[in-house]
């Protein structure tokens, strides 16, 4: 199991059509994910759970994989919730 | 961030606010309450500072027969940096020392017109839902003839899906993907939705869509009382699925015993019909019906009456 908090750098935030993107790219790994911001932890894969957090720009969250591919999925998701656009 | 402040039970309960306001921000961290008859005394060796102190009429009438140097000493020390609120019941009036403390500490000094037993167990129920332990879980809940079933299982699995057909069959929809569990009492778990999401429902395909705006009021609800978990998992033909239904399986959340059942999916496998026959079925058992237990008594009966044939 990895863990890794990661600040978010999309200027939107975890919008929709963001949000969409990450569980899609979430969905591509075999390993369970999970993102966690203030104490509240959600399926990465689910696109409900990931939206009901509203993560904002500049917000500080724990992505948390577990599985074969998680050295993979952590490296992946990072980059793109650190990347601004 | 912390769950209730003193702002929230002024709203909740419509309490007039007498001084202190820049505490109204302070946290609640217990749903305990304090009434400080021992400490107005002046006992404060183990004073539950923490805790929402009531006033009522019994401490407040001993304070006003107290001279006046201790009456400015005790209400000092009534008033710390982590006392959420001093609240006066029976719409009293508040001593001046208490005011002018309050003033000093910033602890909010409020007053309700109800009596103070009365208010004091409201006041206990309210911090007890709010202070509840609370999880998240990734799932569906609905509620199914009055069943709060939670259909888990992997993302993808049709979750969403058979949570729509049992909406169109007339059930209601709580929360979809993320369903947020309190624990009230020693084993009831209440299920919701959170805010942003409430009547939402994702579908492959179809995207966000609302299921109160679609099927109306009557397909939604707010909350419900978890009792029953249904895990959907794709067919395994290397696995053993219950074909009796003599066994119940038992999954742990929160520290509570849910009566789970797997359920395999697998194309033409109508699973609506199926948890709403898993549902029924559970009440049926829970009334004291318990179809599978009757059976095998019928069958060993047979069995028994067939060895005696026999001799």
């Amino acid at each position: 199991m990895v863990e890794k908090q990661v600040k978010v750098m999309l200027r939107t935030g975890l919008q929709a059509r963001p949000a969409a993107l990450f569980v899609q790219k979430a969905n591509r790994f075999s390993s369970d994910i999970y993102l966690e911001k203030d104490g509240k932890k959600v399926n990465a894969k689910s696109i409900m759970g990931l939206m009901s957090l509203a993560v904002s720009n500049g917000a500080v969250v724990t992505l948390i994989v577990d599985g074969s591919d998680e050295q993979e999925a952590i490296k992946e998701l990072t980059n793109y919730i650190q990347q601004e656009e | 961030m912390p769950k209730v402040r003193t702002r929230d039970i002024i709203e909740k309960f419509s309490l007039e606010l007498i001084s202190g306001e820049e505490g109204i921000d302070r946290p609640i961290t217990t749903s305990d309450i304090s009434r400080p008859g021992i400490e107005m005394a002046g006992y404060f060796d183990y004073y539950p500072a923490e805790r929402i102190q009531l006033l009522g009429k019994t401490e407040l009438s001993f304070f006003k027969q107290l001279d006046e140097d201790a009456r400015i000493t005790r209400v000092e020390k009534l008033c710390t940096d982590i006392t959420p609120a001093i609240i006066i019941t029976r719409e009293m009036e508040v001593p001046k020392e208490l005011i002018e403390a309050s003033e000093r500490k910033s602890v909010p000094v409020l007053r309700s017109p109800l009596k103070t037993t009365r208010f004091s167990s409201r006041l206990t129920n309210f911090l007890e839902g709010k202070l509840a332990p609370t999880t998240a879980v990734h799932g569906v809940l609905v509620d199914v003839y009055g069943i709060g079933v939670l259909i888990t299982g992997k993302s993808g699995v049709g979750k969403s899906e058979t949570a729509l057909e049992l909406v169109k069959r007339g059930h209601r929809l709580v929360a979809d993907d993320c369903v947020e569990i309190r624990k009230e009492d020693q084993d009831i778990l209440i299920g919701s939705a959170p805010e942003l999401i409430e009547h939402l429902l994702e579908i492959r395909g179809l995207g966000i869509i609302n299921v109160m705006t679609l099927f109306g009021a009557g397909a939604v609800r707010s909350h419900k009382r978890i009792t029953l978990v249904i895990d959907l998992e794709l067919w395994d033909p290397n696995k053993q699925y219950d074909r009796l239904g003599l066994d119940e399986e038992k999954v742990n959340i929160m520290d509570t015993e849910i009566t789970k059942i797997t359920v395999p999916v697998r194309p033409g496998r109508n699973l609506a019909v199926i948890i709403e026959v898993a549902a029924m079925n559970f009440r049926l058992k829970r009334m004291g019906v318990n179809a599978a237990l009757q059976f095998t008594n019928r069958l060993s009966d047979a069995i028994e009456d067939g060895d005696h044939e026999d001799v």
